[in-house]
């Protein structure tokens, strides 16, 4: 990209993100118009990206290389996919379900292998610590067990929270509002970070008040 | 037909992945590897019917004129200008994600600002919403409120610079009850997914054909 380049996108992000911050004033006609380019250019984006980096990758080039049954299974999905634009016409619309269950299918068998493999399995691992004497590291790891097991017993609705499921969800519920605070702190964080980010393009790149 | 075969076709195919994986043997393994890669065709094709139905919403608000038209003309344009350029970065440098490529500038430019800018302006609001969320009412809202002032302080200059308090403090809270307590949801949520899944494999969860 040339330095006119540069310059013209600098300018233009410049007026993109001024107009988006001009809504903290109120809402008006610049920001309604960089919230649709940003919906209407990202929309294109991720077109672009799941045609280069899904299609074809995954179907147009394997299908123009491989040979025998290689090549022609490859029209299981393609028909799949096609037949998904079914639903453009409603007559044919019901068509759509099979590539529809199709991918709930998937997605339910993996759902049921990754939670598991990934999730439940690593996690309740990761949990059972040992308590290596009277020290803090026991301590934490103890406060841990604590947490993770409260946090699950706050989860469980099946028995009114009485007698010891009541006390243990008390803990639960301690556990879980630090989470919610810290998680809360760590977000907002996050976004001033952003922020700074911003402010620092526009009073160094775009301003160049600051060198 | 037009409900029994889908409920076949997600039986068999939720059942396959789930045999395919306690099965190391051939040919499940390459059976699940192409599985998956048709599931990535299928669902790069349903992006079409989301632009599709973008495009109609406002190219029928741009036919009638109705209000804010010119902004959804606008965002028609940027749509449409965002393809072109990336088949032109296609054509001209073989992918549009070349660093040359127009579809990069339009990326490095309009995209990255757009939505730094979005998601910036929303620790305003988060900011404007939790003074009215986090007033100390009980002692549960006043844990949230002193987890958050402590983590926010901890992870700044300024907060080190009050005391040492807040940087400990903040790593001993992101590591210990704010881990036990994400860990507890985590094995909670991912128990959910699965019990919904074998529900969907077994046909008993069917509002997907609706």
């Amino acid at each position: 990209m040339g330095s006119l380049g540069m310059i013209i996108g600098t300018w233009l992000a410049g007026f993109l993100t001024l107009a988006i911050l001009s809504f903290l004033y109120k809402d008006n006609p610049f920001y309604k118009l960089a919230e649709h380019l940003y919906v209407g250019v990202s929309a294109g984006y991720w077109l672009i990206y799941v045609a280069f980096f899904d299609v074809e990758p995954m179907l147009v080039t394997p299908f123009m290389e491989e040979t025998g049954v290689e090549k022609w299974i490859l029209i299981v999905p393609a028909a799949l996919g096609i037949i998904m634009l079914s639903r453009w016409f409603p007559k044919t619309a019901w068509l759509s379900r099979w590539p529809i269950a199709f991918t709930v299918g998937v997605g339910a068998g993996l759902g049921i292998t990754a939670n598991l493999q990934g999730y439940v399995v690593p996690q309740v691992q990761a949990t059972l610590l040992p308590m290596t004497g009277f020290n803090l590291v026991s301590l934490n790891n103890l406060i841990l067990v604590v947490g993770v097991v409260t946090t699950i017993l706050y989860f469980y609705f099946s028995k009114a929270h009485k007698g010891v499921l009541g006390v243990t969800a008390k803990i639960g519920i301690v556990f879980i509002m630090v989470s919610f605070g810290a998680s809360f702190g760590y977000t907002l964080m996050a976004r001033i970070s952003l922020l700074i980010g911003r402010l620092y393009f526009i009073l160094t790149d775009l301003l160049r008040v600051i060198d | 037909m037009k409900r029994t075969v889908p409920l076949i076709i997600t039986f068999l195919t939720g059942t396959f992945l789930v045999m395919s994986f306690f099965v190391p043997h051939a040919p499940f393994g390459e059976l699940e590897q192409r599985l998956l890669v048709w599931y990535a065709i299928v669902a790069g094709f349903t992006m079409l019917l989301g632009v599709d139905s973008l495009i109609r919403a406002h190219a029928r608000k741009v036919a009638r004129v109705r209000e804010g038209w010119g902004f959804s003309l606008a965002l028609l344009a940027g749509l449409v200008a965002t393809v072109i350029v990336g088949v032109i970065g296609r054509v001209q440098f073989g992918s549009p994600f070349h660093i040359q490529s127009p579809f990069m500038f339009i990326y490095t430019y309009t995209i990255v600002p757009l939505q730094a800018t979005m998601f910036a302006l929303l620790a305003f609001f988060i900011a404007s919403a939790s003074y009215r969320a986090f007033r100390a009412r009980n002692w549960v809202a006043t844990l949230l409120l002193v987890s958050a002032v402590i983590v926010m302080l901890g992870r700044i200059p300024i907060g080190a610079a009050i005391s040492q308090f807040f940087p400990v403090a903040q790593e001993w809270i992101m590591d210990v009850p704010q881990l036990a307590a994400k860990r507890g949801i985590q094995i909670g949520a991912a128990l959910g997914a699965v019990s919904m899944s074998l529900r969907i494999i077994l046909g008993i969860e069917r509002s997907y054909l609706s």
